[in-house]
């Protein structure tokens, strides 16, 4: 079999390049290095929709910030993606970040978003009654939402599935190869892919596999940020997404009401040389409660149900690292730092037109099929609410993660799914089972029953018990 | 569709079966227990070890068959029980919503008893930093899976805690047939009773390391060590074990009572009940270790029964608490007393106790309630261990001739 694409990576932009490319007539694979879409950085992120309003002008990212914003807006309305538009405020605490204020608002503006304005020091409290002493003022910049991270990129490849690209997981690159007929080989452990055109979009290995291209315009570095959740009752605490207004000298941390109905506090910035640690560690979550006491006091008298860090891909350039390599039939889509999932439509939607200057022939396809992710973000009817759908069914009146209030409806469909979950972590992001302030305590052992009922895998294979 | 009983018990755990069984012989008509699991008798079910039973049925029977005789004593007492229900949100005063397999069922009641008990805080809750590899417990989740789901858990496991239920989750890994490489507290010595200790610990040679906390879990798909630290040295040490059970630091289930709106006593995070376990809400009862977590099942039993007294009389009379009730204060030596304030004409508590947690470790120390001028009542304690129910029987409200605070206070024993 000959691609006539191959991406590699299945994070939120590569998922969404899949996407794009599967409403035309062609052969597409998408590869992933690990068991699941969405597994990596993609999992691990503020869960903002970003407007693009502080973004430099004249960047890419600027550009594609922007037009993903729009493209994502409305399909997440059209593909069941949890998104609500709360809007953001950033609050000036010191001088410095108030006199920063003005520029802010320009950049925006320039950016294209013209609704950002500044606020009074009262109209931010009317807004955000909670917050602590010592608010100067502050920035309205109404387009900011929260989005669900998880079911961003699985919509995306749902989609991209449902419409004949191939999916392989468990699929890292090792070697690349030109043949003499001019196409690719990728090496993956098992198999070999040969494709006409390549696109990286490995994330934070993105660097890694464009030197298997013989290119190195940019290094990833990891840049560990470190999120704290609070329990669902600080909920009421916070309106808005409230960022920090960046100064030379700090970055500050936000604080965010999540889609499944938390509020997330962080994140820390710290560049490393290991891409897997995913840990968290004392003092950065010392810094962060420290942070987190002084913008909203009463936020630290709450439960912390999860803490978590994720790697962002930054490099050593400032804007996106997109080289398009039309001999190679070769695009390297590196360097999209924290703005990925904000900017996946956008950056995909680029990638084709690229594709499409470099060659590669673009015919729509009549019967491009949508698709309607099962929802699990707080704001939009679930499963537990619906009479209609528990007489219907029965399962889904049965719930069985209780902080969550997952049913046992919506986790049997989530290993029936197109994409179907496969382990633990992969049920959590379908559904949020055992996401919740219990952590497992009430409903573990039941799930992972299930889990093990499910994918024919055994409770030793699944938790990596060692024989 | 709605039910209307006359008192809605929300969880049927010990407080809540016990409070169902003690309305309906007094002669309530309609006792409706619900609760989100699917057998009811809460967490005594997946306990699955001896000494449960000792103060309300006066013999000592294992978790398991302490919860079914509950449960067979509500149903003979013609209590109505359904489980697989959940509440999911208030409709009234006392009025519920409930999610079930037959649908969305509104139940509404003349009463309602919170009886949705605790758990253990788990390890995010903790801010224990360090990856987040597979083989991470609650003590809950553990005898969940050992006891109702048999799944294999691990082999060798690290304990973080050392009160009455650190001890359970030692039973149940060798039980399971884990090696346990030791039990860790950040105090200097362990919050249960010699007995259990050595029960639960010492014939198992597991070693109890005091004045240790755990500074990091490492492992990235399965835990493959842990790392721990010397609270006074700061002195760390990694430990090989790719099993990590959290055990107690409890917290109550009060996330409807919180939704309720109803007043919260913020030292205990429970909904806020005078000594008739009467929350700021009419008609609204709690009852159990969402009031004290955690204190053993029959302890929680006997809070069930209380509260049934309580029900039945408001249900008569529909009198509720006064206004101006009577606050207990405690310094910085108490975490939390339980119930939290005094009605001025009640003359006794839940199981003729004030339920008390201290904050410290204290050695030689007395205990004195306070009101005014006057000193109701002191004992001397030899020691005080955070953890640790310390009861004070409820004498000192016939020595109350005020309606001023009571002030309990911890002093060095002279």
């Amino acid at each position: 079999m000959i691609y006539d694409v191959a991406i590699i990576g299945g994070g939120v932009v590569g998922s969404a390049i899949a996407r794009e490319l599967a409403q035309y007539e062609l052969q597409v694979v998408l590869l992933e290095a690990q068991n699941d879409i969405g597994k990596s950085t993609s999992k691990a992120n503020t869960a903002i929709l970003h407007t693009g309003f502080d973004a430099k002008p004249g960047y890419l990212e600027q550009r594609l910030l922007r037009r993903g914003y729009e493209l994502l807006r409305d399909y997440g309305a059209a593909a069941g993606i949890p998104i609500e538009p709360l809007g953001a405020l950033l609050i000036a605490w010191d001088g410095a970040q108030y006199e920063s204020l003005p520029k802010l608002r320009d950049t925006a503006h320039e950016n294209g978003v013209t609704d950002v304005e500044i606020v009074s020091t009262e109209e931010v409290y009317r807004r955000e009654p909670y917050l602590g002493q010592g608010v100067l003022g502050g920035l309205l910049v109404p387009g900011e939402s929260i989005i669900c991270p998880f079911t961003t990129p699985l919509a995306f490849a749902t989609q991209a599935v449902a419409n004949g690209v191939h999916l392989s997981v468990n699929s890292p690159v090792q070697a690349v190869q030109m043949d003499e007929d001019g196409l690719h080989s990728l090496i993956l452990p098992n198999k070999t892919i040969r494709a006409r055109y390549v696109i990286n979009a490995a994330g934070l290995y993105s660097d890694t596999i464009n030197r298997l291209f013989g290119h190195d315009e940019f290094t990833v570095t990891a840049r560990r940020g470190e999120l704290i959740v609070f329990d669902k009752l600080s909920r009421p605490l916070v309106n808005h997404i409230l960022l920090p207004v960046p100064t030379k000298i700090t970055k500050g941390v936000l604080i965010s009401p999540t889609v499944f109905g938390n509020v997330m506090l962080g994140p820390t910035a710290e560049d490393l040389d290991d891409k897997t640690a995913t840990g968290t560690t004392a003092q950065g979550m010392a810094a962060l409660m420290q942070q987190g006491k002084r913008i909203l006091p009463e936020l630290l008298a709450e439960e912390v149900t999860a803490t978590y860090a994720g790697l962002r891909a930054a490099t050593e350039h400032g804007d996106y690292q997109i080289h398009v390599h039309p001999e190679q039939r070769y695009i390297c889509v590196g360097g999209i730092r924290s703005t990925g999932l904000s900017a996946s439509m956008g950056i995909a939607e680029y990638i084709v037109t690229q594709l499409g200057e470099v060659g590669l022939k673009l015919i729509l396809r009549a019967d491009f099929k949508a698709i309607r992710m099962p929802n699990i973000g707080e704001a939009f009817p679930r499963p537990y609410q619906s009479e209609t759908m528990i007489t219907r069914d029965s399962s889904y009146g049965q719930v069985i993660c209780f902080c969550e209030r997952v049913t046992l409806g919506e986790v049997r469909d989530a290993f029936h799914s197109r994409i179907p979950a496969c382990d633990s972590d992969g049920l959590r992001r379908r559904t949020r089972a055992q996401l919740g302030r219990c952590q497992g305590f009430y409903c573990s052992a039941a799930v992972m029953a299930l889990l093990s009922e499910e994918t024919g895998q055994s409770i030793e294979k699944l938790t990596g018990v060692q024989a | 569709m709605t039910q209307q009983p006359d008192v809605l018990i929300i969880g049927a755990g010990p407080s809540g079966l016990a409070a169902a069984v003690a309305l309906r012989r007094s002669g309530v008509e309609r006792v409706l227990v619900v609760d989100r699991e699917s057998q009811a008798g809460g967490v005594p079910r997946h306990c699955n070890h001896t000494g449960f039973g000792l103060r309300d049925v006066r013999r000592v029977l294992t978790g398991p068959d302490y919860a079914r005789r509950n449960v067979q004593l509500a149903e003979a007492a013609g209590v109505e029980i359904l489980t697989n229900t959940m509440v999911t949100e208030w409709r009234g005063a006392t009025g519920v919503r409930t999610t079930r397999p037959s649908g969305v069922l509104d139940i509404q009641a003349a009463a309602i008893v919170l009886a949705t008990g605790c758990r253990e805080r788990p390890r995010s809750a903790r801010l224990v930093p360090g990856a987040r590899p597979a083989g991470i417990f609650t003590t809950g989740a553990l005898q969940q899976w050992v006891y109702l789901q048999r799944h294999p858990v691990g082999k060798r496991a690290v304990i973080v805690g050392a009160e009455h239920v650190s001890f359970s989750a030692v039973m149940t890994l060798k039980h399971a047939g884990l090696d346990v490489i030791a039990m860790l507290t950040d105090l200097p010595r362990h919050q249960s009773f010699l007995a259990y200790k050595l029960i639960g610990a010492d014939r198992w040679r597991v070693p109890l390391l005091t004045n240790t906390r755990m500074s990091a879990i490492l492992g990235k798909q399965r835990v493959e060590g842990v790392e721990i630290a010397d609270v006074n040295t700061g002195a760390k040490r990694i430990l090989d074990c790719d099993t990590v059970v959290f055990t107690g630091d409890w917290i109550p289930d009060h996330e409807l009572a919180r939704s309720g709106n109803l007043t919260m006593d913020s030292p205990s995070r429970s909904p806020q009940v005078d000594s008739l376990l009467r929350t700021s809400v009419p008609g609204v009862f709690a009852a159990g270790n969402l009031l004290h977590a955690a204190d053993t099942a029959d302890l929680a039993a006997l809070s069930g029964r209380y509260v049934a007294e309580s029900v039945v009389n408001y249900l008569q009379t529909q009198i509720w608490r006064d206004t101006d009730l009577i606050p207990i204060t405690f310094d910085s030596a108490v975490r939390w007393v339980s119930p939290h304030v005094i009605q001025p004409d009640n003359e006794a508590l839940p199981n003729h106790h004030l339920s008390l947690r201290v904050a410290v470790p204290l050695e030689k120390s007395t205990i004195e309630i306070w009101q005014g001028k006057q000193r109701l009542w002191a004992r001397r304690y030899r020691r005080l261990t955070p953890n640790l129910p310390v009861y004070l029987p409820d004498t000192f409200l016939k020595e109350m001739r005020t309606a001023e605070a009571i002030r309990i206070i911890i002093r060095p024993s002279i």
